[in-house]
């Protein structure tokens, strides 16, 4: 009389496989892309006339980066750590100062780079420069709505942007 | 009479696992397959940012790295910063070409969301990151993104 070949308990089994795909979907990382988004202005057309806007000097922040990565901001010399305060009272100008732009809306800030400029310091200026918007941004949601931008519904956040336009002029290359 | 009732066949074996097993295989594949990547030929450390964003969808991304060739190439290649496209070193004139063939890789409605994402190194000069962008602009390809990594520390 053979035995019985007694049957394996397979119950368990699911819970392994389970066990395994948590495994490797906890451990996986889907390595996103990330960086710092920005779009570049048309390339003038060939015949289209120099168009010639005057925009006031107080409107506008002129942000230099030489060769050396020194920076130049309206003219006086600056340095990274400052830029991102700079370019606040630049745009908001609480104080009204004759010397800083208009209005949040009028202000543009000009970024010229040399061709021996680290692309680093290039990162850096612009992460300043977009640092600078996004508190002016989140200060104006905590005060109006009192919350931040993030938990702001798309139609706000597109109403504050508008207050705060981000307006970056980067110069044509010489040459 | 009770000991001759208890006399069965062999019982078959149990199948009830074999679902599970597909699966696990499954998984294992799933997990271990890796997209084809360009192979980098050249140096990238890309700079660290505070205000960055993630780039939504990644078939819609066109790459363009720039660095200094990795050691493999340097005899050839020399030092200096070099563009890579795809898996070929690439002048800047030949940037235009190659952002029409991502065009067409794509459908019609696709096309305006390309992105187009710069992963530069940290160390080059931003006169080859100017021909970049100039030839971007010549092609109309205007969404750019600088390829970042977190930085925590903020100035």
């Amino acid at each position: 009389m053979p035995r019985a070949v007694p049957e394996v308990n397979a119950g368990s089994m699911a819970d392994i496989a389970f066990l395994l795909l948590i495994f490797f979907l906890v451990t996986t990382t889907i390595d996103t892309d990330k960086g710092i988004s920005i779009k570049l202005p048309p390339m003038p057309e060939e015949n289209q006339p120099k168009n010639d806007i005057r925009i006031k000097e107080r409107n506008v922040l002129q942000v230099l980066v030489n060769a050396n990565d020194m920076l130049l901001v309206d003219g006086q010399p600056s340095d990274i750590k400052a830029l991102k305060r700079l370019a606040k009272d630049f745009v908001d100008n609480p104080s009204k100062n004759p010397e800083l732009s208009e209005s949040p809306q009028k202000a543009i800030i000009s970024l010229k780079n040399d061709r021996g400029t680290s692309y680093n310091i290039y990162i850096q200026v612009h992460n300043e420069l977009k640092a600078a918007y996004n508190e002016l941004r989140d200060a104006r949601a905590r005060m109006l709505y009192g919350r931040g931008m993030d938990q702001l519904p798309e139609s706000r956040q597109n109403e504050i942007k508008d207050y705060y336009r981000q307006v970056i002029s980067e110069a044509e290359p010489e040459g | 009479m009770k000991l001759k009732k208890k006399e069965k066949p062999t019982p078959a074996i149990s199948t009830a696992s074999l679902p599970d097993i597909v699966f696990m295989l499954l998984f294992f594949f799933m997990v271990t397959t890796v997209m084809r990547e360009t192979d980098l030929k050249v140096k990238v450390v890309v700079p660290q940012a505070t205000e960055i964003q993630k780039l939504e969808k990644k078939s819609l991304v066109s790459y363009i790295h720039i660095g200094v060739p990795t050691e493999t190439y340097r005899a050839q290649f020399g030092t200096a910063p070099r563009i890579q496209l795809n898996d070929a070193f690439a002048t800047p004139s030949m940037i235009a070409e190659f952002i029409d063939k991502e065009r067409a890789a794509r459908s019609e409605q696709e096309v305006p969301l390309l992105t187009t994402s710069i992963k530069a190194d940290r160390e080059v000069k931003m006169g080859i990151v100017t021909d970049v962008k100039q030839e971007l602009r010549k092609a109309n390809a205007l969404k750019l993104n600088y390829s970042s990594s977190l930085r925590t520390e903020v100035y």
